[in-house]
């Protein structure tokens, strides 16, 4: 997509996709950043990447405002006096989201909408005509399914009323998640169950766990990421763990010597990335949500990626039988925690006095994949057709979740038969937080909206990108990508046998 | 020490009660339903040894004249119960019910309770009562999956520590049930009866199979009886499904929709409140 005429001639394109892949591609057409040449070495083999960050990055890939101070305070750079009524509150919202940047140049968080809209639930009938209003703009205007919302923990009128709009609406965007307590009512959580077995979302965020790590002050943004609110993330890279095993003898090397050496060098990127943004960019002095203290330097961090640990796991273990394969055999399973422990230790040696927040700390995020990559496992996830049962399941993916704050979760797919009975998926969420499961997403077996790995794309969308005309939103092509090349539709169906 | 013969434990279930559960099924049956859909579960193993030789992964053995099952070995092929002319299963296990529970242990925070099928569960009443003590110790909920054939009402002990119950009415009519099981059910209606004026019944439950019984009779009547007791008490209407049952006794097949609906339809008129159709 880098030809410029390609780009105008592409007829699955929409307007509004070709002029952002032309400002892609003109951002790409300079060098600006200090790429050291062997670090250019693994990105050109793939072992680094930046997912599509861009040569100068000119916005930090994730921003997450402090939409609470925008609801009090009004804006004074978009001429916004703070709202009173539920028409102003979801009209001033759609307005600031419209001025949110972001990798995608669309919001990757739009608030705790229910927390925002509560105050203004006064008729809850006309409420609601103005949530359902609220979340179609969105749906149609903010087209990349990287956008998220949040709910929760308490039940709040709103809340349900956001529930029960997407039961209607169905669509794709916003992602949502709510933040689950124990304060969290059985009522509201069941509410949200009976919502994602319809429509895959949302997904249930372990707000304890969250909470402690970022002292109460966290947005879950993008496909699962747990960030400072007023802040976000400068820069995400990703390491590709199955790839990089394949440049060791053996597992020994592989954590001793090749593991360390390429956290150092994928590191030592991102700094440079972020030196440009904060240094150079001058996003930071310009910006009206920096100068209206919505966002503030202090509460960025960067997120360290990593993807692959399956088949890095699988590499080093006899993986001709399942029952030794990562997710099932002890030995694999074991070598899966060490790596990751010590990515984690090779990780926390660095040091970016521009993450304040996080104590010069990046922060470990088990990135969800992309849908060029083939036979490559997101993150920390037991690989599509190696999935144990439930139980295990559940059990070996949640001892990572506690490396992850910036990000990690399991997608379980459950028989329609179970919209029965919700209270067995909620026993089965409580249980799986009580075990330090950080993130959980559920789906049904008949849902038209599913989560590809993090984001949510319609089976209908995919379907008719595939017969080669023109979608809304852009991450369709991702979502068809990943059905092809990681058998998204393919997971195991959860039911009793 | 009191042991009971379990045939399997399923470590979550989202179709045996409310919530996620740990259904046990215990080996045994006192009826002989025509449509019984793990006909393995009704009869004990005498070891006759005939599942041993139709085994192909070596998972079956005589030792000291009984037939042991090695679940390492075995593939699950079901090739043993397929050979068996019993009605029984070489892989019922005797357990105590410290070795139950070790089982429900590593299941507990992610259940609201357990639930005992079968067989017939109440025909090892004892076993029963010993395990729900435990359980409840654990703060979980105890459900039975019953027939109803065995009186209840004499069993306090029992009653005490059970929740609740989810309660087959396979038939109104006493001779329909007992050409349908092999027993009448005068017990089973006075158990519902007794249950239902100590809230102990989660819910009734009704088997359609067309041409082989009266169903339109049955829901009818089940109805009324229900609404007699406690409207609010769930009745779920179950379309026969030719799976795992024994062709050579019965001759049915699964209820259109539309037949459902009916059904549904009388048992609404009459007054249920609860009514599931699966």
């Amino acid at each position: 997509m880098n030809n410029i005429l390609e780009i105008i001639k592409n007829g699955t394109l929409t307007y509004e996709q070709k002029v952002l892949a032309l400002a892609r591609a003109a951002e790409d057409s300079i060098d600006v950043l200090n790429i050291k040449k062997d670090t250019q070495k693994l990105r050109d083999e793939g072992i680094i990447c930046d997912l599509f960050e861009g040569h100068a990055p000119y916005r930090p890939r994730y921003i997450v405002p402090n939409y609470e101070k925008f609801m009090k305070n009004g804006s004074e750079f978009l001429g916004l006096t703070p709202p009173r009524d539920i028409w102003e509150a979801t009209n001033s919202l759609l307005i600031l989201y419209n001025h949110v940047p972001s990798i995608s140049s669309f919001p990757v968080y739009i608030g705790n909408i229910d927390c925002l809209l509560e105050p203004f639930v006064i008729n809850e009938e006309e409420a609601f005509h103005a949530i359902k209003l609220f979340l179609t703009h969105i749906d149609r205007t903010i087209t990349d399914s990287f956008c998220h919302a949040n709910i929760g923990p308490e039940d709040t009128k709103a809340g349900r009323l956001i529930l029960r709009a997407e039961r209607e609406l169905q669509n794709a965007i916003p992602n949502l998640t709510i933040k689950y307590s124990a304060d969290t009512s059985d009522d509201f959580a069941i509410d949200a169950i009976n919502t994602a077995l319809i429509t895959a979302k949302p997904s249930f965020a372990n707000h304890e766990m969250f909470s402690k790590e970022f002292d109460g002050n966290y947005a879950i943004a993008s496909c699962y990421n747990g960030l400072t609110i007023g802040g976000g993330s400068y820069t995400l890279s990703r390491l590709n763990l199955a790839s990089l095993a394949k440049k060791s003898e053996n597992q020994d090397e592989f954590i001793n010597v090749i593991l360390p050496d390429a956290v150092d060098k994928m590191a030592g990127y991102m700094k440079e990335r972020i030196r440009f943004i904060v240094e150079e960019s001058g996003f930071f002095e310009t910006n009206f949500l920096v100068k209206e203290g919505l966002i503030g330097k202090d509460n960025f961090t960067a997120m360290f990626g990593m993807f692959g640990l399956a088949e890095c796991v699988n590499y080093f273990v006899d993986s001709s039988k399942l029952e030794n394969r990562f997710g099932h055999g002890e030995i694999a399973n074991n070598l899966g925690y060490k790596i990751i422990k010590k990515l984690e230790t090779e990780v926390n040696k660095f040091n970016d006095p521009n993450c304040s927040i996080t104590k010069g700390k990046y922060l470990l995020h088990a990135q969800v994949g992309i849908d060029s990559d083939m036979g490559i496992s997101p993150g920390c996830r037991i690989p599509i057709g190696d999935e144990p049962e439930l139980l295990q399941h559940i059990l070996e993916a949640a001892k990572f979740h506690k490396f992850f704050p910036s990000g990690i979760g399991d997608i379980f797919n459950f028989d329609s038969t179970v919209k029965d009975n919700p209270e067995y998926v909620l026993d089965i969420i409580k249980g799986a937080f009580k075990n330090q499961m950080r993130y959980f997403s559920a789906y049904s077996t008949d849902c038209d909206v599913i989560r590809i790995t993090g984001y949510l794309v319609k089976k209908s969308e995919m379907e008719k990108l595939q017969r080669g005309e023109q979608v809304l939103q852009d991450t369709v092509v991702l979502g068809l990508g990943a059905v092809l090349n990681q058998k998204v539709l393919s997971r195991k169906v959860r039911k009793n046998d | 020490m009191i042991k009971g013969l379990v045939n399997r434990i399923i470590p979550f279930s989202s179709v045996d009660g409310p919530g996620n559960r740990t259904a046990i099924f215990l080996q045994g049956c006192n009826f002989n339903c025509a449509y019984c859909h793990n006909p393995e579960t009704i009869n004990v193993c005498n070891s006759c040894g005939k599942c041993v030789s139709a085994c192909n992964f070596n998972a079956l053995q005589f030792k000291s004249l009984k037939v042991i099952w090695d679940s390492v070995a075995c593939s699950a092929c079901d090739e043993c119960l397929k050979s068996c002319k019993r009605n029984s299963s070489p892989k019922a296990k005797s357990m105590t019910v410290e070795e139950v529970i070790a089982e429900i242990e590593k299941n507990k925070s992610f259940i609201s309770g357990i639930t005992v099928s079968g067989g017939e569960c109440t025909l090892q009443s004892e076993f029963l009562t010993q395990l729900f003590i435990e359980v409840k110790k654990m703060g979980l909920t105890c459900f039975v999956d019953t027939n109803g054939s065995v009186p209840l009402w004499e069993n306090k002990d029992l009653l005490e520590v059970m929740d609740m119950a989810m309660v087959d009415i396979k038939s109104f009519d006493n001779e329909e049930h007992k050409r349908l099981t092999g027993r009448g059910n005068t017990t089973v209606i006075e158990n519902v009866k007794y249950l239902a004026k100590l809230n102990k019944i989660y819910e009734i439950r009704t088997v359609i199979v067309p041409e082989i019984l009266d169903n339109y009779n049955n829901v009818d009547k089940i109805s009324r009886l229900i609404v007699s007791l406690n409207p609010n008490i769930r009745y779920k209407l179950i379309k026969y499904r030719p799976i795992g049952v024994r062709p050579e006794i019965i001759n049915s097949y699964t209820p259109e929709d539309e037949m459902m609906k009916e059904l549904e339809k009388i048992a609404w008129h009459n007054g249920c409140v609860e009514i599931r159709i699966v």
